[in-house]
């Protein structure tokens, strides 16, 4: 499979033997079910991830010693059928504060049968994070060099 | 699907990730990358392909060589990021939304 240049998006679609209301539900606001453990973005130990399930709530990681990271605003909220929600993360694995350098990621449940729920999942406008590549790319040409930390660890985490 | 399988894997690997900050110094052969690693020719012209291959590198001819360097719009390394990230994530919310005993409330 060749990598398409225009591509800007991830797309994802499984089938989970789950009724359409909880798949939605595990994947708002019981994430934190499930939220790959490692990718958090607080310094501390994370005590727990809240999804504030409506339009303009946040997904926010809460360590144990009080803080907070909101790293994602809920842009559309449509239980039990569609959830979007930003990606404000540089890929520095970072909180992104400059919007225009995030992109979104759209979720939509489907229930097949009554026990079964199609999931298709699409991360997209991805070339928005464009500009912290550069960066990337030039810490990496300066003199100290860059040693690719974060892609590195979660290479080795996954 | 050998792209989805390596793409961030490509830079796990300490001389595919030499060879990528070799490249983000200048473009370069792979004659020149093979003098400057320790490691044989046709071993640098397999890394460059799993670098290309998961979008962080591009290569175009010059004269009778070929001339590699980073993928400048760099959409490529973003998507070899996120689409191991989901791949990872999508399969443990498989996971939870199937485990019927589960107590999350």
């Amino acid at each position: 499979m060749t990598m398409q240049a225009t591509d800007t998006a991830v797309r994802r679609s499984i089938t989970v033997e789950a009724p359409v209301e909880r798949a939605f539900w595990l994947f708002t606001e019981g994430i934190g079910t499930w939220w790959p453990p490692e990718h958090h973005l607080l310094q501390g130990e994370l005590a727990e991830m809240v999804f504030e399930p409506r339009v303009g709530g946040h997904i926010v990681d809460r360590g144990v010693d009080g803080s907070e990271c909101r790293w994602s605003r809920v842009l559309a909220y449509d239980p039990p059928t569609r959830v979007v929600f930003s990606w404000d993360i540089s890929l520095a694995w970072q909180v992104e504060t400059d919007l225009e350098k995030t992109s979104e990621v759209e979720v939509r449940f489907t229930a097949e049968d009554a026990a079964r729920t199609l999931v298709e999942l699409e991360h997209r406008n991805l070339e928005r994070h464009g500009e912290g590549w550069e960066k990337m790319r030039d810490a990496v040409a300066s003199p100290e060099g860059w040693d690719l930390r974060g892609f590195a660890e979660a290479a080795k985490r996954a | 699907m050998a792209y989805q399988r390596d793409g961030l894997t490509a830079l796990a690997d300490p001389t595919r990730r030499a060879i990528f900050e070799r490249l983000a110094e200048r473009p370069s052969a792979v004659g020149e990358l093979a003098r400057e690693l320790p490691v044989s020719r046709p071993a640098v012209s397999q890394h460059l392909k799993v670098l290309k291959d998961a979008g962080l590198v591009i290569d175009r001819p010059f004269g009778n060589r070929r001339i590699y360097q980073l993928n400048p719009d760099g959409v490529g390394a973003v998507r070899a990021y996120l689409d191991r990230f989901w791949n990872q994530s999508m399969a443990a919310f498989k996971r939870a939304a199937e485990q019927r005993d589960e107590e999350v409330s």
